[in-house]
């Protein structure tokens, strides 16, 4: 695949973790400003109120999303910086290995994520 | 008072000591400096320098220049802590000190002469030439049409003399070898821009991978050095402008210009005189025009 591909998917990610990250620290973080603005999130983060949220369907695909976005933006900008100090005869081994380490904390978050939805 | 002092200044002769660095690759291992000390008149530039040092000094003093004006990009070097052109660098401007090194990020032929063969193979890569289809590459039949907003397009990118400049100063390719470097992504907006050029596709390719254009960190260190005043970092965002609308399939994208037709029309004026016959025989079209 051509490299312009994955760095319009590493920006596409961007995007769509500003959009996230937006709701995520609106909702757990900044609770008194949302107040402001007239929404009441509640108490967000009280034992009752994250395993309740943990079984939503919602927020288990709202979390994935995260998960994979943050997971390729971050991995792409890591193979990024790697790539210039590998030659080139060895960018497919370190290709493999960002994907392979993407994927294996991809699939323990998506576990754990996955997990608490079904209980 | 003040201005014969001045006037004094201007005329006056002062002693620079030009710091060089030396190489010789069949007898050191590594690179090693040695200081002459140069009489410099007004506007004597760097190379100006070198050429008395080679003349009175040193005649084993090994440095690249060719036209002397700023235009064959032959005499690039790192002098001072900037990489710039010799035969434009006033060396008076520079203190009393001044040294003189090779370009950085190229390997070393011999002191001060750098190998410019990494650019060299990156430029050639990327097909710095119009691509017609068909015959019309190896026989083309006129000039093909284009309008002066067309021309803007490029025109400034055109305006590289290959010194080699701007990859001595890319901090990516100080890490990255294998980085296309910021001529060679210059060259291909440059004829991607072009509205005659039918090459595109391939030329964009060849510069979309793992160390092609993505790998640029946008730092502008090449826009800065050029001694021409080209700016192959807005080129590179040119090009991946470009490039992304190319993947997504968004952007118009015109054939290539058209070859203008024969004006038959044009008839010779009765004051001009008429060209003389053709050298080669069926060779010229001059003799066909003529009344």
């Amino acid at each position: 695949m051509r490299e312009s591909r994955w760095w319009i998917l590493s920006l596409s990610a961007a995007a769509l973790m500003v959009v996230l990250l937006t709701l995520h620290m609106g909702l757990m973080h900044l609770s008194g400003l949302m107040k402001v603005l007239g929404v009441d999130p509640g108490d967000v983060r009280s034992f009752a109120a994250v395993m309740e949220r943990g079984r939503s369907l919602a927020q288990m695909v709202f979390y994935l999303l995260f998960l994979g976005a943050a997971l390729y933006h971050g991995l792409y900008g890591l193979r990024s910086v790697l790539l210039e100090v590998t030659p080139p005869r060895g960018q497919g081994v370190l290709s493999g290995l960002v994907l392979a380490a993407g994927l294996l904390a991809f699939a323990y978050g998506a576990y754990v994520t996955v997990r608490t939805f079904t209980g | 008072m003040a201005e014969r002092a001045h006037g004094a200044v201007e005329t006056g002769i002062v002693t620079v000591t030009v710091r060089v660095s030396r190489f010789h690759p069949e007898t050191d291992r590594s690179s090693g400096q040695q200081d002459y000390l140069v009489p410099a008149g007004p506007g004597m530039t760097v190379l100006d320098a070198l050429v008395y040092i080679k003349e009175h000094l040193d005649g084993s003093l090994a440095y690249r220049s060719s036209c002397r004006m700023g235009i064959c990009g032959s005499c690039g070097m790192f002098i001072s802590g900037l990489p710039r052109l010799a035969c434009q660098t006033q060396i008076r401007a520079l203190g009393p000190v001044v040294t003189v090194e090779p370009l950085p990020n190229y390997p070393v032929v011999r002191d001060v002469v750098p190998d410019l063969e990494p650019m060299v193979t990156h430029h050639t890569a990327v097909r710095p030439f119009i691509v017609r289809g068909g015959e019309e590459q190896e026989y083309p039949t006129a000039e093909y049409l284009q309008t002066p907003v067309e021309l803007d397009a490029y025109l400034q990118f055109a305006y590289c003399i290959k010194c080699g400049i701007c990859l001595s100063a890319c901090p990516t390719l100080a890490t990255d070898p294998a980085f296309a470097g910021p001529q060679a992504l210059a060259q291909v907006y440059r004829y991607s821009a072009d509205s005659r050029d039918d090459g595109r596709r391939a030329r964009l390719g060849a510069v979309d991978i793992a160390h092609g254009i993505w790998r640029c960190h946008l730092a502008g260190a090449c826009t800065e050095a050029c001694p021409k005043g080209v700016d192959p970092a807005l080129a590179i965002q040119l090009l991946k402008r470009l490039i992304v609308a190319d993947v997504l399939g968004i952007g118009r994208r015109r054939g290539p210009a058209p070859v203008a037709p024969p004006d038959m029309q044009a008839q010779r004026r009765p004051d001009i005189p008429a060209a003389p016959p053709a050298t080669v025989p069926g060779g010229s079209g001059a003799q066909k025009n003529q009344p």
